[in-house]
């Protein structure tokens, strides 16, 4: 398991991913920061903003901004185009069970500017 | 701590340690295998022919083993066991103290004492290592035979075949699986295999192997004689009990460790499970009958429970050898037994089925199935459940040519039915969890009883005691879309409508609940566009993929794009432009099925730039991404050709302009053809029209695909405005009634009455809603634009093509490479 869900404590460097309007409403975007892509998703139905990696751990594609998001009970989630592998975009963790979990980032907006809070890994 | 040896790392060993892990035993665990890798798949091993990946057939990785904390020792052979220190020491002097030693030896192949099998050329069929020296000898050869022809004899004939050798199978009984198949079907499987290029030799006693010291060839008791390069044996198994005779431990006449039914050897400290055990003289070559050795063992080691116990096992099988369905069960042959065999022997659809009835005709014994074994589950369970008869035990093995199905149904089985073997899941377990844990999907029976986890093969089952307990309950079953729609698509198609709904957040604010999901958003979409035909994109985030980016997904997120050439008619001009933007973006190039091309390889940020191209060039969407129409396809038609009746290349082009963007439950194909010949295969589409001499002839609900059907008559000999007419009529009446994702052949199965129903429907108007089917078809065919030209001049939609929204830079793991002459994506 490459579980990993980073947490607020851990963030030292807060990246400017751009604009609010940049990032459609219910919806998902890439970033690309220092050779990573990372998923930034616009949960506007629930206010809340998520951040994950780009990676489907299933097929090893860059995809998962392009997923569907959604709920599963309370679980915000988003579904991999591909296989509709879906993963909690909370946690991280594979909803089906059956993949690893994914990385996930804190997000937080400042006057109408979208930060990732990214870490040193070591 | 408890100690656990096991001896062998076989699948059967394999789930030994998954039970124990299951129970939570806190014993130490260790495996000690001879051969270097953990366990694997071997029932499939002949699929590792196809693609050489020993990892797809591996049952579990060592990581697994390591997470569970089980010492897995591999490429170590256990030479001795010392009883009275409850120890074993393996061939490098290694030495495992034991509490319990369970025996998981298997078997090894079976070869015959004939003259000459130690020559080169001469292989056995058992492990990946036994395969790979086959393989790299299969390249030089040109020919093969396998000796035996049983199941594993047919399964490395097929090996062999893949190998590209000409292949010959030697039996020495009569027919093919004298085991399990009789006579008839022998004959019929005989023919089955000649057909795909094996030759069959029957009742042949091989008396040597002939060559210096490499085999050349077989020579036969009949002084017959076959040339051929190289030899795989299979002619049966032998258990691996050689452990057995310095320790004492008992062994039976016929080879194998005797057990009892606790699986118990003469030491009850050891015990012995899978094909080296022997319970009552007998020998199960199978992996269920192992794996409920497995329960029974670990039951004992983990629970202490010594009420579970092993009673033999029923050596019932269905399999497909070749392609071919083959499955017996009970006794299939009756020999001695008074019986009334019931048999069906369809030559011409290569089917044979074979069931034997007791003399009193109140019970089925056993019975064959050959070419076409849907019917085994419910035979099987009726065999081992001792059920009673229908009046007509025909109908068992007739599929009645009316609307009823099977002539019994889940119903009638006991609550002790197993139904899924893999995980010894009984009818009475399922029932429970929908009685009394209220479960009320698959899923939640996935999860609270295991069924259907393993092989699948009793998934149709479980689905119908889920339907058939439900419907007992008093409960409707509706099929509701989602967590967060408790409404059907009808229900949800009849909301929008009525409410005039036009998005998806109101109708989730309005009627639903929750975040929506992957289901219900494409869903909810699909209807929007199906009943208001507004631009898609106005709503891109609740579309599948395809529908957001209006292209086709394909392997390493790169998109394939194709415009519409209605009919298949295409200009010179318009050819050109294709050939100069696929250059120009270094598009790999493809004829489609639907006369049309596909330009595969575009990155996202490129797709606006490529339609910008093409709807300058006067192209429109080809829709391919979207569940809609997409082609019409057309024969060349009595314009040039010689036995054409009319212009179906006019008409088809006609038909698809009529109804492209037009958005449905699934997607839609329809075709022209300009005569009976059919050259445009009309009757496998969802509509197909083909000339007459007095008109056209209407069909529906054909299709290709994994269950091909063919389109049935709607209307015969009718003029070109009646049949837009009831085309209009059928697809609004699909679309408005058909489930989510569901094409209009099993649409059509499912209707009530059946095509009758649909003629009275669109050919009479027996509901009065003509008029409006076809006014509503005005509606959407007045509504449409084409996606690509909205998207390419709306600024604002084109910036969601950017690949990254912080950097106009192409995505960096993209990655091609070039094959004949043109772009390939790298595997995934």
């Amino acid at each position: 398991m490459t579980f990993e869900h980073n947490t607020l404590e851990q963030v030292t460097t807060w990246v400017n991913a751009g604009h609010v309007s940049d990032f459609p409403e219910n919806g998902g975007s890439t970033i690309f920061h220092e050779g990573d892509q990372i998923a930034v998703f616009n949960f506007k139905v629930l206010n809340k903003w998520f951040a994950t990696q780009n990676l489907c751990p299933h097929k090893k594609q860059m995809i998962l901004s392009r997923g569907i998001i959604g709920t599963e009970g309370e679980t915000p989630k988003v579904a991999c185009p591909y296989h509709k592998k879906t993963f909690s975009l909370e946690t991280g963790e594979n909803l089906n069970g059956c993949e690893d979990s994914i990385e996930t980032f804190p997000i937080k907006i400042e006057d109408d500017t979208v930060f990732v809070g990214l870490y040193e890994k070591k | 701590m408890t100690k656990i040896v096991i001896v062998g790392n076989g699948m059967v060993s394999y789930k030994l340690c998954e039970k124990l892990i299951e129970k939570n035993t806190s014993a130490s665990i260790t495996v000690i295998g001879e051969e270097p890798r953990p366990a694997y798949d071997r029932v499939h091993l002949s699929a590792y022919f196809e693609d050489e990946n020993a990892e797809k057939l591996s049952m579990a990785s060592r990581d697994w083993y390591k997470g569970n904390g089980i010492n897995l020792i591999t490429s170590e052979k256990v030479s001795l066991i010392n009883r009275e220190q409850q120890t074993i020491t393996t061939h490098t002097n290694s030495t495992y103290s034991y509490d319990y030693l369970v025996l998981a030896t298997g078997s090894s192949a079976f070869v015959p004492p004939i003259k000459g099998v130690d020559k080169k050329g001469v292989f056995v069929y058992r492990t990946i290592e036994d395969l790979e020296l086959m393989m790299a000898y299969g390249k030089k050869a040109k020919s093969a035979a396998v000796l035996g022809g049983g199941l594993l004899g047919l399964e490395a004939a097929k090996a062999a075949i893949d190998m590209k050798l000409k292949t010959s199978v030697v039996e020495f009984a009569p027919r093919l699986m004298p085991r399990q198949i009789d006579e008839v079907g022998g004959d019929l499987l005989k023919s089955k295999m000649e057909g795909i290029g094996i030759d069959v030799l029957l009742g042949k006693a091989t008396s040597e192997i002939v060559g210096d010291d490499v085999m050349t060839g077989l020579s036969f008791s009949d002084d017959t004689a076959l040339n051929v390069d190289m030899l795989i044996i299979s002619a049966g198994i032998r258990p691996r009990d050689e452990l057995g005779k310095a320790a004492d431990i008992k062994t039976a006449e016929r080879g194998g460790f005797v057990v009892n039914s606790l699986m118990q050897t003469n030491d009850e400290k050891i015990f012995a499970i899978g094909e080296c055990a022997s319970y009552e003289n007998m020998i199960y070559g199978l992996v269920a009958p192992g794996y409920d050795m497995a329960e029974v063992v670990a039951e004992q080691i983990a629970n202490e429970n010594k009420e579970y116990t092993f009673e033999g096992c029923d050596m019932s099988t269905k399999l497909k050898l070749i392609g071919v369905d083959v499955a017996s069960f009970g006794d299939p042959f009756c020999e001695n037994i008074p019986h009334f065999p019931i048999t069906i022997n369809d030559q011409q659809n290569g089917i044979y089925k074979r069931i034997n009835i007791s003399e009193d005709g109140s019970k089925l014994l056993g019975g064959i199935l050959i070419g076409d074994a849907e019917d085994y589950n419910m035979l099987h369970q009726m065999f081992i459940n001792e059920m009673a008869l229908p009046p007509h035990p025909q109908d068992l093995i007739i599929k009645s040519t009316g609307d009823g199905g099977a002539a019994i149904g889940v119903d009638a089985l006991p609550d002790t039915a197993q139904v899924c073997s893999c995980e010894n899941v009984t009818k009475g377990d399922i029932c429970c969890s929908i009685k009394d844990d209220g479960v009320t999907d698959i899923n939640g029976i996935k999860k609270a009883t295991k069924a259907g986890t393993g092989c699948g093969g009793c998934m149709p089952m479980v689905n119908n005691i889920l339907e058939d307990t439900l419907q007992k309950m008093g409960t409707v079953i509706r099929k509701e879309i989602c967590e967060h729609f408790t409404y059907t698509r009808q229900e949800m198609f009849d909301l929008i409508k009525v409410n005039e709904i036009k998005t998806y957040d109101e109708l989730l604010a309005k009627y639903g609940q929750g975040g929506g999901c992957e289901t219900c958003k494409p869903l909810v979409g699909s209807l929007l566009a199906s009943i208001w035909n507004d631009l898609i994109l106005k709503e891109a985030t609740i579309q599948d993929t395809n529908d957001r980016f209006l292209a086709n997904i394909q392997k390493g997120g790169s998109y394939s794009v194709v415009p519409r050439i209605a009919g298949g008619e295409i200009t010179p001009d318009k050819l050109i432009v294709i050939g100069e933007v696929a250059k120009e973006f270094d598009l790999y190039t493809k004829i489609t099925g639907g006369q049309r091309i596909d330009l595969f390889g575009a990155k996202l940020n490129d797709l606006p730039l490529i339609w910008e191209r093409f709807i300058d060039a006067g192209f429109e969407s080809g829709h391919a991404y979207g569940k809609s129409l997409r082609t019409v396809k057309s024969c060349v038609g009595s314009t040039w050709c010689r036995f054409g009746l009319h212009d179906s290349v006019g008409f088809a082009i006609e038909i698809e302009n009529r109804y492209k963007g037009l958005r449905s439950p699934h997607k839609l194909k329809g075709g022209v053809s300009g005569c009976i010949r059919e050259c445009a295969e009309a009757r496998g589409k969802d509509f197909g029209v083909i000339a007459t001499e007095k008109g056209w002839n209407l069909y529906v609900g054909g299709n290709g695909g994994a269950n091909p059907k063919h389109a049935v008559l709607l209307a015969g000999d009718i003029d070109k405005e009646t049949v837009i007419k009831y085309i209009d009529r059928y697809l609004m009446f699909y679309i408005k009634t058909a489930e989510p994702l569901q094409r209009t052949a099993p649409w059509l199965e499912k209707l009530e009455g059946g095509i009758e129903y649909l003629k009275q429907v669109v050919v009479e108007d027996s509901l009065g809603i003509g008029e409006q089917l076809e006014s509503d078809m005005e509606v959407l065919k007045a509504h449409y634009s084409c996606e690509w030209k909205e998207a390419v001049k709306n600024p604002e939609i084109r910036k969601r093509f950017a690949h990254f929204s912080n950097t106009d830079q192409d995505d960096p793991t993209l990655k091609f490479k070039r094959e004949r002459d043109q772009k390939f994506p790298v595997a995934w």
